[in-house]
């Protein structure tokens, strides 16, 4: 990472952490713990509250559905750790059911149902245009998207969207499939708690 | 998701405390990528609109312009939060909008 900080200023106790999850995952430590786990009362931990909300709080999207978003918000934010890390949870959610590389590859013509996909559109703008207006939410929820289930979308799309930009900034080592792969199985098990 | 509302309050709360060490104008105009001074302007710009195109010189930059690396860590994170923030109220006021009318 391009912060020296973000590497190894982390307190004693974090760092005995860290040796704790080499350990015991076999993996490094990921650069998203290690930016969560500095100074944790600025940044991470509410952060890491609001990103567990967004994603295993309740909501009418399923857990695999708003791990794809997430992925999709990374795509479109151009985050490779993000995308592949979550792509990665999506998959593990959706099991034989769905390719999330196909679905990524091709959102509009993808076999997703149609609020998700009207959903994935409304979002893949706000992030390339910095905005959306009433007629793009007059599209999503025509396409059957509930007021509920966009707000909620809005939620994963401002947790990814924060930590994308953070993860390009800080330049975030995208880690290999063995890494990518443990970081999904503990992020489908436990949450972002 | 007025749980994650009030995350949101209670995360920009401590963003933008007093607690930092940048300053709190400096942390504040990042938020709002608005009235930033040199040498961050142009990596706070980036942040929220480009962070795809940052590289190792950008960071580098504010460190040899003598930043310490705490100080750009919270430039970077409010900036980042704040072009969040930004994209997810315009995105739910849009939403609160198209919700009335039906």
């Amino acid at each position: 990472m391009r912060l020296a900080i973000l590497n190894s200023g982390h307190s004693l106790g974090t760092k005995a952490l860290f040796a704790i999850i080499r350990i015991v995952s076999r993996q490094p430590v990921l650069d998203v713990i290690k930016l969560g786990k500095y100074r944790p009362e600025f940044y991470g931990a509410p952060m890491q509250s609001l990103t567990h909300e967004a994603m295993r709080g309740p909501s009418e999207w399923s857990i695999a559905d708003r791990e794809l978003i997430a992925a999709f918000i990374a795509k479109n934010n151009q985050c490779e750790f993000c995308t592949k890390a979550h792509s990665a949870v999506a998959q593990r959610a959706y099991g034989d059911s769905k390719s999330v590389a196909a679905l990524l590859s091709d959102v509009e013509s993808a076999s997703l149902d149609p609020p998700l996909r009207a959903t994935l559109g409304m979002l893949g703008k706000l992030i390339r245009k910095h905005a959306v207006d009433v007629d793009d939410m007059r599209d999503v929820l025509a396409a059957g998207a509930s007021h509920r289930q966009i707000a909620d979308a809005l939620a994963v799309c401002f947790a990814f969207d924060v930590t994308c930009r953070l993860a390009n900034s800080f330049g975030f080592v995208v880690p290999g499939p063995d890494a990518i792969e443990a970081g999904a199985k503990y992020l489908l098990a436990r949450g972002y708690r | 998701m007025s749980d994650v509302k009030e995350r949101q309050r209670v995360l920009v709360k401590q963003i933008l405390g007093a607690d930092g060490k940048a300053s709190l104008a400096e942390r504040r105009a990042a938020f709002e990528n608005r009235g930033v001074s040199e040498p961050v302007r142009g990596l706070v710009d980036k942040v929220a609109k480009h962070a795809s195109r940052i590289v190792d010189d950008d960071i580098a930059a504010a460190k040899a312009s003598g930043l310490a690396e705490d100080e750009i860590f919270e430039i970077v994170v409010c900036a980042a939060v704040g072009q969040g923030i930004r994209h997810y109220e315009t995105a739910l006021a849009a939403l609160t909008l198209a919700t009335e009318e039906k």
